[in-house]
């Protein structure tokens, strides 16, 4: 350094200046509000935090798109969608608590950080009480533990990994989705109905918390039923091709390939999988099959002619026939012009369970929110009965059991409901080994 | 004064002057107007104006001295939170040492990164980090995630748990990173009319830490060092000629570099305890280029003002959806109030990518000196100084660029 000079008062200066600098910090104290972002005018303002752009940009525009909805018929206007439906009348379509509902979106760009740093400004800058949506585990995990420390409430969106209530549980997230465990326990009744139960099944799986969450299920269900697993091989994410993971299944002995792929990873597989013919192959004297164990919509739509006959299981679809979903399905399809998707109804539905949440609880602070939303009850948003269980902020529903469609005769109707799988059959011990080691902690209400 | 001539001791006011008063100067608008929208004022925006402000401070070191284009310099970012993230988990939420832990990691990170990189120079040396960046973004991901080694928690990103060890917490500290006590959450709001302006306590121990890493920085800049990395961007092969071996200068801007980025991964950790491994990836290392590039290489303050540009777009213009858009036009007739919303629509939401692309290349091509230049020519406008060309290199460094 060029000039190293100490002066008597070139150090007072710099004393003053260092002094100044770390009292600074001390004037800052919290603030006392009950609770963070208590809303005091008129209104009320909930985040939609959702991907719009990044892989999953098609779910994330059609949940905001759900959410929007969600916001007109709590305000009164539209045609009240589920309100009419939902078996809890505390709402009466004139906003929550009396205050007309705004909301704020943000984009995730399904990235944890960017979706915290969404999250963060709309409680910090936009006094949001509650962050809705999102279309992955990692994503809704990160952004639970941020409102969590922050003190709102967090309704996931899609997310199907078992962490997200499992390990990473928190007492302000709820999960309205199904997740893996679920998919696997609804999957293997049926598969070994379709299948039979002496199959040998090889699994290709995403190199991430998700897919390894949903190997680990499919495998226990499988295996309990009397499959053999042949193989599971890890996938890198970042994967497009797939030629060089399908070949080896072909020499394996396998009868069963399990793509444990999501999005984009799993049109590019299945498609690799029927490219090489296997579902015309015969091995151990069976037919070949394919299963997709968490399919959307838009997966179907992607992966087109190749996912016909193939198996695997949903949270929703607008197909079912209960009252809820058809008020749901009109009023969209009114709107947008076209049917919902399952993630779409989901929040859709957690945005309706919210408001009510709050009239039933008569305040929006996180805690009475948290009380009325734990060991809830209700019917008529579509997923037959539902309940929010208290241990674990998990909803317990029944499961769909989808296939890709034969005969498809629109756009819209790629997957047909092969059965319906009855709650009982889904649910697990809130302390099961594969949602064990989470502590959901006591609610937080900021501030 | 502080060892810096006028001319920079000014700058260094300035920056403090901007850094103190930033809620102020951000949140222009009354919080109930409409144009509200656009303020910037609020915590976790400031705290990544800042951090990132170090981020591209100490890739400007690298880059803007050196003229070594780094493109993984994400990696010492995301290493540096592991670091942090993995102090608050086993000893407390303290910042300190999760800070001070971050740093060395990065360091020596960046040790054994640029110690075989800068065998190569040129596209060679970017491509040789690009490399080693994509791998330790794999590695995060999913390598060291695995449920029998999990050392990263791969696509969720570490956090903190209940059943952590955190053997120095205790009750009465915040169950949120803190220093000595001091949540990095807690802050003040200061209703002054309509205005509303957040003090935030997590910003400001950022700030303290921006203000010292520039210092650094100026310090670096104008020390015989900071020439002699100058004349490796000039002429490496001359220099090497006159029996220099500028390895170990390289090598040593390479790892002030990487603690810097270090520092900054700490800093977001403290104010947001969890590290993802998207803060690796490519993309995150590319930023801090534009950031540099955008603002101004190889001047001092360019860094901040480009970090502080891509950090509005991505934070502001992203939340402007249609029905915002919708409530500006509203006083238009309907149909061309449909018409305006469309027009719009693909530069704001969604689309903030597009207008910060657009921003870029009217910047390179109008502007190559990044925003400095821009704010020079002003300057020079404003006050009629065209004529006299300065032929002193300083004015770069002028401190009106930070307006």
């Amino acid at each position: 350094m060029s000039k190293t000079t100490v002066s008597r008062r070139g150090v007072l200066k710099t004393g003053a200046v260092a002094g100044a600098g770390l009292a600074a910090p001390k004037l800052l104290l919290a603030d006392g509000h009950a609770y963070t972002n208590a809303p005091t005018g008129s209104t009320v303002t909930l985040g939609f935090n959702v991907p719009q752009t990044g892989p999953y940009a098609d779910e994330g525009n059609d949940e905001l798109l759900a959410q929007q909805l969600a916001v007109e018929h709590l305000n009164g206007e539209g045609d009240g969608g589920c309100l009419n439906t939902f078996t809890s009348k505390a709402l009466q379509g004139n906003g929550i608590l009396g205050k007309k509902v705004e909301f704020v979106t943000g984009d995730t760009q399904t990235k944890s950080d960017a979706a915290r740093a969404s999250a963060k400004s709309m409680i910090e800058k936009d006094g949001a009480v509650m962050i809705n949506g999102g279309s992955s585990s990692g994503v809704a995990v990160a952004v639970q533990g941020l409102c969590q420390e922050a003190g709102v409430i967090f309704m996931a969106g899609l997310t199907h990994a078992n962490d997200t209530t499992g390990k990473d549980r928190k007492a302000n997230g709820f999960r309205h989705f199904f997740n893996a465990y679920m998919s696997g326990a609804a999957l293997a009744p049926v598969l070994a109905a379709e299948m039979g139960t002496e199959r040998r099944a090889y699994h290709l799986t995403a190199d991430y918390n998700w897919g390894w969450t949903q190997e680990e299920s499919i495998v226990a269900s499988t295996e309990a039923m009397g499959w053999e697993t042949v193989n599971t091989v890890k996938t890198p994410l970042a994967s497009t091709d797939f030629s060089s993971y399908i070949a080896p299944v072909l020499n394996s002995g396998a009868d069963v390939l399990v793509l444990n792929h999501y999005g984009g990873n799993m049109v590019n597989s299945l498609t690799n999988a029927i490219q090489f013919g296997l579902l015309d192959k015969v091995v151990n004297n069976k037919d070949f099959k394919i299963v997709v164990p968490l399919y959307s919509e838009l997966m179907a739509a992607g992966a087109g002619e190749n996912i016909k006959g193939v198996l695997g299981s949903m949270n929703w679809n607008w197909q079912l026939q209960d009252a809820g979903t058809k008020a749901f399905v009109k009023s969209f399809g009114e709107k947008y012009g076209r049917p919902p998707s399952n993630s779409a109804q989901t929040c859709y539905a957690q945005v309706l369970l919210y408001a009510d949440a709050c009239e039933r609880a008569g305040t929006f602070n996180p805690c009475g929110v948290v009380e009325a939303l734990e060991g809830y009850e209700f019917d008529g948003l579509g997923n037959g009965k539902t309940l929010y269980r208290a241990d674990d902020h998990q909803c317990f529903k029944d499961v769909l059991v989808v296939r890709g469609a034969q005969n498809p005769t629109n756009a819209y109707d790629t997957l047909e409901i092969v059965e319906v799988t009855p709650v009982e059959q889904v649910t697990y011990t809130p302390d099961h080994p594969m949602f064990a080691g989470g502590d959901l902690g006591t609610c937080n209400p900021g501030a | 004064m502080l060892g810096l001539n006028s001319k920079d001791f000014r700058l260094f006011l300035v920056v403090i002057g901007l850094t103190l008063f930033a809620p102020v100067l951000l949140n222009p608008f009354p919080t109930e107007s409409g144009l509200a929208q656009f303020n910037a004022g609020y915590p976790d925006l400031m705290q990544r104006f800042v951090i990132f402000g170090i981020f591209a401070i100490g890739f400007n070191i690298l880059f803007g001295l050196t003229g070594y284009l780094s493109f993984g310099h994400a990696a010492f970012l995301g290493v540096g939170s592991y670091a942090a993230v993995w102090m608050f988990k086993l000893l407390s939420y303290n910042v300190l040492p999760a800070i001070a832990l971050s740093v060395i990691v990065a360091a020596i990170f960046s040790l054994a990164i640029g110690f075989v990189s800068l065998r190569r120079s040129g596209i060679y040396f970017s491509i040789l980090t690009l490399a080693f960046a994509q791998m330790s973004f794999a590695l995060a991901y999913s390598v060291l995630s695995n449920p029998k080694f999990n050392l990263t928690n791969g696509e969720t990103g570490l956090q903190v748990y209940n059943d952590d060890p955190q053997i120095f917490h205790s009750d009465r500290l915040p169950d949120l990173p803190h220093l000595f006590g001091l949540s990095m959450r807690a802050s003040t709001d200061i209703a002054l009319g309509p205005w509303t302006f957040t003090l935030n306590a997590g910003y400001y121990l950022s700030a303290v830490f921006m203000v010292a890493a520039f210092y650094i920085a100026i310090r670096l800049f104008r020390s015989p060092f900071g020439m002699m990395l100058r004349a490796i961007k000039t002429n490496q092969t001359r220099l090497n000629y006159t029996g220099l071996n500028s390895r170990p200068y390289t090598l040593a801007a390479f790892v002030i570099s990487g603690a810097y980025a270090g520092l900054a991964g700490g800093l977001l950790a403290a104010m947001d305890p969890l590290a993802g491994a998207e803060r690796m990836q490519w993309t995150a290392s590319g930023e801090v280029v534009l950031m540099t590039i955008l603002g101004g290489a190889g001047t001092l303050i360019g860094p901040i003002l480009g970090s502080g540009l891509i950090k509005y777009f991505e934070n502001i213009f992203s939340k402007i959806n249609d029905d915002v858009l919708h409530s500006w036009f509203a006083f238009m007739p309907d149909g061309l109030e449909d018409a305006m919303v469309f027009i719009v629509h693909p530069f704001v939401g969604k689309g903030w990518h597009l207008t910060l692309g657009i921003v870029f290349m009217l910047v390179v091509i109008f502007l190559p000196g990044g925003l400095v230049e821009g704010g020079q020519r002003l300057w020079r406008w404003i006050t009629g100084a065209n004529r006299k060309k300065s032929d002193d290199q300083d004015t770069k460094h002028a401190p009106h660029a930070a307006e």
